[in-house]
Protein backbone atom coordinates (compact mmCIF):
# COMPACT_ATOMS: atom_id res chain seq x y z
CA UNK A 1 0.00 0.00 0.00
CA UNK A 2 1.38 3.40 -1.00
CA UNK A 3 1.20 5.85 1.83
CA UNK A 4 0.69 9.56 1.20
CA UNK A 5 3.26 12.14 2.23
CA UNK A 6 1.06 13.21 5.13
CA UNK A 7 0.76 9.61 6.37
CA UNK A 8 4.51 9.14 6.07
CA UNK A 9 5.13 12.35 7.98
CA UNK A 10 2.71 11.33 10.71
CA UNK A 11 4.63 8.04 11.01
CA UNK A 12 7.87 10.03 11.27
CA UNK A 13 6.23 12.03 14.03
CA UNK A 14 5.45 8.75 15.81
CA UNK A 15 9.14 7.81 15.62
CA UNK A 16 9.32 5.77 12.41
CA UNK A 17 12.66 6.63 10.78
CA UNK A 18 11.97 4.33 7.80
CA UNK A 19 9.15 6.68 6.75
CA UNK A 20 11.58 9.58 6.85
CA UNK A 21 13.88 7.60 4.52
CA UNK A 22 10.97 7.16 2.09
CA UNK A 23 10.34 10.91 2.06
CA UNK A 24 14.04 11.49 1.54
CA UNK A 25 14.13 9.09 -1.44
CA UNK A 26 11.08 10.72 -2.96
CA UNK A 27 12.07 14.37 -2.63
CA UNK A 28 15.88 14.35 -2.62
CA UNK A 29 16.21 14.71 -6.40
CA UNK A 30 13.56 17.42 -7.01
CA UNK A 31 14.74 19.34 -3.97
CA UNK A 32 18.42 19.32 -4.94
CA UNK A 33 17.52 20.34 -8.50
CA UNK A 34 15.23 23.13 -7.34
CA UNK A 35 17.93 24.46 -5.03
CA UNK A 36 20.65 24.07 -7.64
CA UNK A 37 18.60 26.10 -10.12
CA UNK A 38 17.99 28.71 -7.45
CA UNK A 39 21.56 29.12 -6.17
CA UNK A 40 23.53 27.77 -9.17
CA UNK A 41 26.12 25.98 -7.06
CA UNK A 42 26.07 22.22 -6.54
CA UNK A 43 27.75 22.17 -3.13
CA UNK A 44 25.53 24.96 -1.77
CA UNK A 45 22.43 23.30 -3.20
CA UNK A 46 23.26 20.01 -1.47
CA UNK A 47 24.02 21.75 1.83
CA UNK A 48 20.71 23.59 1.65
CA UNK A 49 18.83 20.40 0.74
CA UNK A 50 20.33 18.70 3.78
CA UNK A 51 19.31 21.65 5.92
CA UNK A 52 15.73 21.38 4.60
CA UNK A 53 15.50 17.68 5.53
CA UNK A 54 17.12 18.31 8.87
CA UNK A 55 14.62 21.06 9.69
CA UNK A 56 11.76 18.78 8.75
CA UNK A 57 13.18 16.06 10.97
CA UNK A 58 13.60 18.48 13.88
CA UNK A 59 10.04 19.78 13.47
CA UNK A 60 8.48 16.28 13.20
CA UNK A 61 6.97 16.46 16.69
CA UNK A 62 5.09 19.65 15.82
CA UNK A 63 3.84 18.39 12.44
CA UNK A 64 0.11 18.42 11.87
CA UNK A 65 -1.68 17.14 8.79
CA UNK A 66 -3.23 20.50 7.92
CA UNK A 67 -0.84 21.58 5.18
CA UNK A 68 0.38 19.73 2.12
CA UNK A 69 3.82 18.24 2.71
CA UNK A 70 5.32 19.59 -0.54
CA UNK A 71 4.15 23.11 0.33
CA UNK A 72 5.99 22.89 3.63
CA UNK A 73 9.07 21.30 2.04
CA UNK A 74 9.43 23.85 -0.75
CA UNK A 75 8.58 26.74 1.50
CA UNK A 76 11.55 25.91 3.70
CA UNK A 77 13.69 25.32 0.60
CA UNK A 78 12.65 28.62 -1.02
CA UNK A 79 13.34 30.63 2.12
CA UNK A 80 16.76 29.02 2.55
CA UNK A 81 17.60 29.55 -1.12
CA UNK A 82 16.53 33.21 -1.09
CA UNK A 83 18.60 33.84 2.03
CA UNK A 84 21.59 32.12 0.47
CA UNK A 85 21.27 34.12 -2.76
CA UNK A 86 21.04 37.38 -0.81
CA UNK A 87 24.00 36.52 1.43
CA UNK A 88 26.04 35.57 -1.61
CA UNK A 89 25.10 38.81 -3.34
CA UNK A 90 26.20 40.83 -0.31
CA UNK A 91 29.50 38.96 -0.18
CA UNK A 92 30.08 39.64 -3.86
CA UNK A 93 29.28 43.31 -3.38
CA UNK A 94 31.83 43.53 -0.56
CA UNK A 95 34.47 41.85 -2.71
CA UNK A 96 33.74 44.05 -5.71
CA UNK A 97 34.17 47.15 -3.59
CA UNK A 98 37.69 46.07 -2.64
CA UNK A 99 38.96 44.55 -5.85
CA UNK A 100 37.93 44.15 -9.45
CA UNK A 101 35.82 41.04 -9.84
CA UNK A 102 37.96 38.38 -11.41
CA UNK A 103 35.46 35.57 -10.84
CA UNK A 104 32.87 37.06 -13.14
CA UNK A 105 31.31 34.50 -15.39
CA UNK A 106 32.34 34.79 -18.99
CA UNK A 107 29.44 35.80 -21.19
CA UNK A 108 28.13 32.74 -22.89
CA UNK A 109 27.36 32.93 -26.57
CA UNK A 110 24.31 31.32 -27.96
CA UNK A 111 25.62 28.00 -29.27
CA UNK A 112 25.05 27.23 -32.90
CA UNK A 113 25.78 24.17 -34.97
CA UNK A 114 28.42 26.14 -36.86
CA UNK A 115 30.27 26.90 -33.61
CA UNK A 116 30.39 23.37 -32.24
CA UNK A 117 30.37 20.10 -34.09
CA UNK A 118 29.91 17.95 -31.07
CA UNK A 119 26.19 17.60 -30.36
CA UNK A 120 26.82 16.92 -26.70
CA UNK A 121 28.72 20.18 -26.31
CA UNK A 122 25.95 22.10 -28.01
CA UNK A 123 23.42 20.65 -25.63
CA UNK A 124 25.63 21.46 -22.67
CA UNK A 125 26.06 25.05 -23.80
CA UNK A 126 22.36 25.43 -24.43
CA UNK A 127 21.62 24.09 -20.97
CA UNK A 128 24.11 26.53 -19.46
CA UNK A 129 22.53 29.38 -21.42
CA UNK A 130 19.08 28.43 -20.13
CA UNK A 131 20.40 28.08 -16.58
CA UNK A 132 21.95 31.54 -16.67
CA UNK A 133 18.83 33.05 -18.18
CA UNK A 134 16.70 31.59 -15.40
CA UNK A 135 19.28 32.69 -12.82
CA UNK A 136 19.06 36.24 -14.14
CA UNK A 137 15.36 36.43 -13.28
CA UNK A 138 14.39 38.26 -10.08
CA UNK A 139 14.47 35.78 -7.18
CA UNK A 140 10.73 35.45 -6.68
CA UNK A 141 10.04 35.09 -10.41
CA UNK A 142 12.77 32.47 -10.58
CA UNK A 143 11.26 30.47 -7.72
CA UNK A 144 7.80 30.77 -9.29
CA UNK A 145 9.02 29.46 -12.67
CA UNK A 146 10.93 26.56 -11.10
CA UNK A 147 7.98 25.48 -8.96
CA UNK A 148 5.57 25.86 -11.88
CA UNK A 149 7.63 24.37 -14.68
CA UNK A 150 9.74 21.72 -12.95
CA UNK A 151 7.83 20.82 -9.77
CA UNK A 152 4.42 21.07 -11.49
CA UNK A 153 2.80 22.57 -8.45
CA UNK A 154 -0.65 24.08 -8.77
CA UNK A 155 -1.15 27.81 -8.38
CA UNK A 156 -2.57 27.62 -4.88
CA UNK A 157 0.41 25.67 -3.63
CA UNK A 158 3.00 27.93 -5.28
CA UNK A 159 1.19 30.97 -3.89
CA UNK A 160 1.46 29.48 -0.39
CA UNK A 161 5.15 28.71 -0.85
CA UNK A 162 5.87 32.24 -2.07
CA UNK A 163 3.43 33.81 0.41
CA UNK A 164 1.44 35.76 -2.18
CA UNK A 165 -2.04 35.67 -3.67
CA UNK A 166 -2.89 33.49 -6.68
CA UNK A 167 -3.61 36.62 -8.67
CA UNK A 168 -0.17 38.05 -7.82
CA UNK A 169 1.40 34.71 -8.72
CA UNK A 170 -0.23 34.71 -12.18
CA UNK A 171 1.21 38.18 -12.83
CA UNK A 172 4.59 37.05 -11.51
CA UNK A 173 4.61 34.01 -13.80
CA UNK A 174 3.53 36.03 -16.80
CA UNK A 175 6.33 38.56 -16.28
CA UNK A 176 8.87 35.77 -15.78
CA UNK A 177 7.84 33.85 -18.91
CA UNK A 178 7.70 37.08 -20.88
CA UNK A 179 11.35 37.75 -19.96
CA UNK A 180 12.30 34.16 -20.80
CA UNK A 181 10.45 34.42 -24.12
CA UNK A 182 12.62 37.38 -25.10
CA UNK A 183 15.91 36.13 -23.64
CA UNK A 184 15.59 32.56 -24.90
CA UNK A 185 14.44 33.61 -28.38
CA UNK A 186 17.83 32.70 -29.95
CA UNK A 187 17.45 29.11 -28.70
CA UNK A 188 13.92 28.85 -29.99
CA UNK A 189 15.10 29.47 -33.54
CA UNK A 190 17.87 26.86 -33.22
CA UNK A 191 16.28 23.77 -31.79
CA UNK A 192 18.27 20.64 -30.97
CA UNK A 193 17.15 17.22 -32.05
CA UNK A 194 16.23 15.50 -28.82
CA UNK A 195 13.59 17.70 -27.34
CA UNK A 196 11.53 16.63 -24.39
CA UNK A 197 7.97 17.65 -23.64
CA UNK A 198 5.22 18.97 -25.82
CA UNK A 199 5.53 22.67 -25.17
CA UNK A 200 3.86 22.81 -21.82
CA UNK A 201 5.07 22.28 -18.25
CA UNK A 202 6.11 18.64 -17.98
CA UNK B 1 -11.49 40.44 -23.04
CA UNK B 2 -8.53 42.77 -23.62
CA UNK B 3 -4.95 41.70 -24.38
CA UNK B 4 -3.87 42.85 -20.89
CA UNK B 5 -6.52 40.72 -19.20
CA UNK B 6 -5.68 37.73 -21.37
CA UNK B 7 -2.01 37.96 -20.49
CA UNK B 8 -2.81 37.23 -16.84
CA UNK B 9 -4.77 34.08 -17.73
CA UNK B 10 -2.63 33.00 -20.65
CA UNK B 11 -0.19 30.85 -18.63
CA UNK B 12 -3.03 29.06 -16.84
CA UNK B 13 -4.71 28.50 -20.21
CA UNK B 14 -1.57 27.09 -21.82
CA UNK B 15 -0.74 24.75 -18.93
CA UNK B 16 -4.37 23.57 -18.89
CA UNK B 17 -5.05 24.69 -15.34
CA UNK B 18 -7.61 27.36 -16.22
CA UNK B 19 -11.25 26.57 -15.55
CA UNK B 20 -13.71 26.18 -18.42
CA UNK B 21 -15.00 29.77 -18.23
CA UNK B 22 -11.44 31.17 -18.34
CA UNK B 23 -10.55 28.82 -21.18
CA UNK B 24 -13.49 29.99 -23.25
CA UNK B 25 -12.64 33.64 -22.66
CA UNK B 26 -8.99 33.18 -23.63
CA UNK B 27 -9.86 31.04 -26.67
CA UNK B 28 -12.34 33.67 -27.81
CA UNK B 29 -9.68 36.37 -27.58
CA UNK B 30 -6.96 34.30 -29.24
CA UNK B 31 -9.25 33.56 -32.16
CA UNK B 32 -9.47 37.27 -32.93
CA UNK B 33 -6.02 38.56 -31.77
CA UNK B 34 -3.01 37.54 -33.85
CA UNK B 35 -0.31 39.09 -31.56
CA UNK B 36 -1.66 37.22 -28.50
CA UNK B 37 -1.87 34.04 -30.54
CA UNK B 38 1.78 34.45 -31.55
CA UNK B 39 2.78 35.14 -27.97
CA UNK B 40 0.96 32.03 -26.78
CA UNK B 41 2.83 29.97 -29.35
CA UNK B 42 6.16 31.43 -28.20
CA UNK B 43 5.35 30.58 -24.58
CA UNK B 44 4.82 26.98 -25.67
CA UNK B 45 8.25 27.04 -27.29
CA UNK B 46 9.81 28.55 -24.18
CA UNK B 47 8.55 25.58 -22.20
CA UNK B 48 10.03 23.20 -24.73
CA UNK B 49 13.39 24.96 -24.45
CA UNK B 50 13.19 24.85 -20.64
CA UNK B 51 12.84 21.07 -20.87
CA UNK B 52 16.41 20.94 -22.14
CA UNK B 53 17.72 21.69 -18.66
CA UNK B 54 19.46 18.54 -17.43
CA UNK B 55 18.61 16.94 -14.10
CA UNK B 56 21.39 17.18 -11.53
CA UNK B 57 21.96 14.06 -9.46
CA UNK B 58 22.88 14.59 -5.82
CA UNK B 59 26.31 13.33 -4.78
CA UNK B 60 26.63 9.70 -3.66
CA UNK B 61 27.28 10.59 -0.06
CA UNK B 62 24.18 12.77 0.26
CA UNK B 63 22.04 10.28 2.19
CA UNK B 64 24.93 9.10 4.38
CA UNK B 65 25.80 12.67 5.36
CA UNK B 66 22.21 13.47 6.17
CA UNK B 67 21.80 10.30 8.27
CA UNK B 68 24.96 11.19 10.15
CA UNK B 69 23.66 14.69 10.84
CA UNK B 70 20.38 13.23 12.08
CA UNK B 71 22.26 10.74 14.27
CA UNK B 72 24.22 13.65 15.75
CA UNK B 73 21.01 15.42 16.72
CA UNK B 74 20.52 15.52 20.50
CA UNK B 75 18.13 12.81 21.71
CA UNK B 76 15.29 13.78 24.02
CA UNK B 77 15.73 12.21 27.48
CA UNK B 78 14.92 12.70 31.13
CA UNK B 79 17.66 15.32 31.42
CA UNK B 80 15.83 17.59 28.97
CA UNK B 81 13.69 18.72 31.88
CA UNK B 82 16.78 20.42 33.25
CA UNK B 83 17.65 22.10 29.99
CA UNK B 84 16.50 25.74 30.10
CA UNK B 85 13.47 26.17 27.89
CA UNK B 86 12.29 29.70 27.08
CA UNK B 87 8.60 28.77 27.02
CA UNK B 88 8.79 27.03 30.39
CA UNK B 89 10.78 29.88 31.93
CA UNK B 90 8.27 32.44 30.67
CA UNK B 91 5.34 30.42 32.03
CA UNK B 92 7.01 30.13 35.44
CA UNK B 93 7.79 33.85 35.55
CA UNK B 94 4.18 34.71 34.70
CA UNK B 95 2.93 32.32 37.39
CA UNK B 96 5.19 33.87 40.04
CA UNK B 97 4.15 37.40 39.01
CA UNK B 98 0.48 36.40 39.27
CA UNK B 99 1.01 34.95 42.75
CA UNK B 100 2.77 38.12 43.93
CA UNK B 101 0.03 40.32 42.51
CA UNK B 102 -2.73 38.26 44.11
CA UNK B 103 -0.97 38.20 47.49
CA UNK B 104 -0.65 42.00 47.47
CA UNK B 105 -4.30 42.63 46.78
CA UNK B 106 -6.18 44.15 49.82
CA UNK B 107 -8.05 41.41 51.64
CA UNK B 108 -11.73 42.01 52.23
CA UNK B 109 -13.20 39.88 55.04
CA UNK B 110 -16.95 39.59 54.52
CA UNK B 111 -17.61 38.89 58.25
CA UNK B 112 -15.93 42.11 59.40
CA UNK B 113 -17.49 44.16 56.63
CA UNK B 114 -21.10 43.38 57.51
CA UNK B 115 -21.19 42.82 61.29
CA UNK B 116 -20.58 45.92 63.52
CA UNK B 117 -17.22 45.79 65.21
CA UNK B 118 -17.05 44.34 68.69
CA UNK B 119 -14.94 46.45 71.15
CA UNK B 120 -11.60 44.90 71.78
CA UNK B 121 -10.38 43.92 75.21
CA UNK B 122 -8.07 46.94 75.34
CA UNK B 123 -10.91 49.38 74.53
CA UNK B 124 -13.06 47.80 77.21
CA UNK B 125 -10.21 48.16 79.71
CA UNK B 126 -9.78 51.91 78.91
CA UNK B 127 -13.47 52.51 79.55
CA UNK B 128 -13.23 50.76 82.92
CA UNK B 129 -9.99 52.63 83.72
CA UNK B 130 -11.66 56.03 83.15
CA UNK B 131 -14.65 55.19 85.30
CA UNK B 132 -12.88 56.26 88.52
CA UNK B 133 -12.01 59.68 87.06
CA UNK B 134 -15.49 60.28 85.78
CA UNK B 135 -16.98 59.37 89.15
CA UNK B 136 -14.69 61.87 90.99
CA UNK B 137 -16.77 65.01 91.71
CA UNK B 138 -13.81 67.41 91.95
CA UNK B 139 -12.58 66.52 88.55
CA UNK B 140 -16.00 66.85 87.02
CA UNK B 141 -16.62 70.24 88.69
CA UNK B 142 -13.26 71.58 87.37
CA UNK B 143 -14.25 70.42 83.93
CA UNK B 144 -17.43 72.46 84.30
CA UNK B 145 -15.48 75.55 85.44
CA UNK B 146 -13.10 75.34 82.52
CA UNK B 147 -15.95 75.05 80.09
CA UNK B 148 -17.36 78.39 81.36
CA UNK B 149 -14.14 80.29 80.55
CA UNK B 150 -14.27 82.47 77.40
CA UNK B 151 -12.24 80.92 74.64
CA UNK B 152 -9.65 83.67 73.66
CA UNK B 153 -9.24 84.97 77.18
CA UNK B 154 -8.50 81.65 78.64
CA UNK B 155 -4.71 81.74 78.14
CA UNK B 156 -4.45 85.30 79.64
CA UNK B 157 -6.50 84.29 82.67
CA UNK B 158 -4.26 81.30 83.09
CA UNK B 159 -1.21 83.60 83.08
CA UNK B 160 -2.75 85.85 85.77
CA UNK B 161 -3.55 82.84 87.85
CA UNK B 162 -0.06 81.54 87.52
CA UNK B 163 1.44 84.97 88.58
CA UNK B 164 -0.79 85.08 91.61
CA UNK B 165 0.33 81.65 92.53
CA UNK B 166 3.97 82.66 92.12
CA UNK B 167 3.63 85.82 94.30
CA UNK B 168 1.66 84.00 96.90
CA UNK B 169 4.27 81.32 96.98
CA UNK B 170 7.08 83.85 97.58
Amino acid sequence: MIRSDVELMLDVKAGDTASFDLLLQKYRLPLVNFLYRMVRDTATAEDLAQEVFLRIYRARKDYFAGAKFTTWLFRIATNLALNSVRDNRHRRMEVSLDAPADDEEAPIQVPTREMRIDEHMIERDRAEFIRRTIAALPEKQRAAVLLHKYEEMDYGEIAKVLECSESALKSLLFRAYETLRIELAPLMTQPVGNRAGEGRPS
Amino acid sequence: MKCEEVSRELIAYLDRRANSAERQEVEGHLASCAPCRARAEEFRRVWTVLDEMPVEEPSLGFDARLRQRIADEPRPGWFRWFVPQPRLALSMALLVALCVWVSRMPRENPTTATIPSVPTEQQQFQVIENLGVLENYDVLSKFDALSELPGPAAPAQQKVDSKQDDSGGM
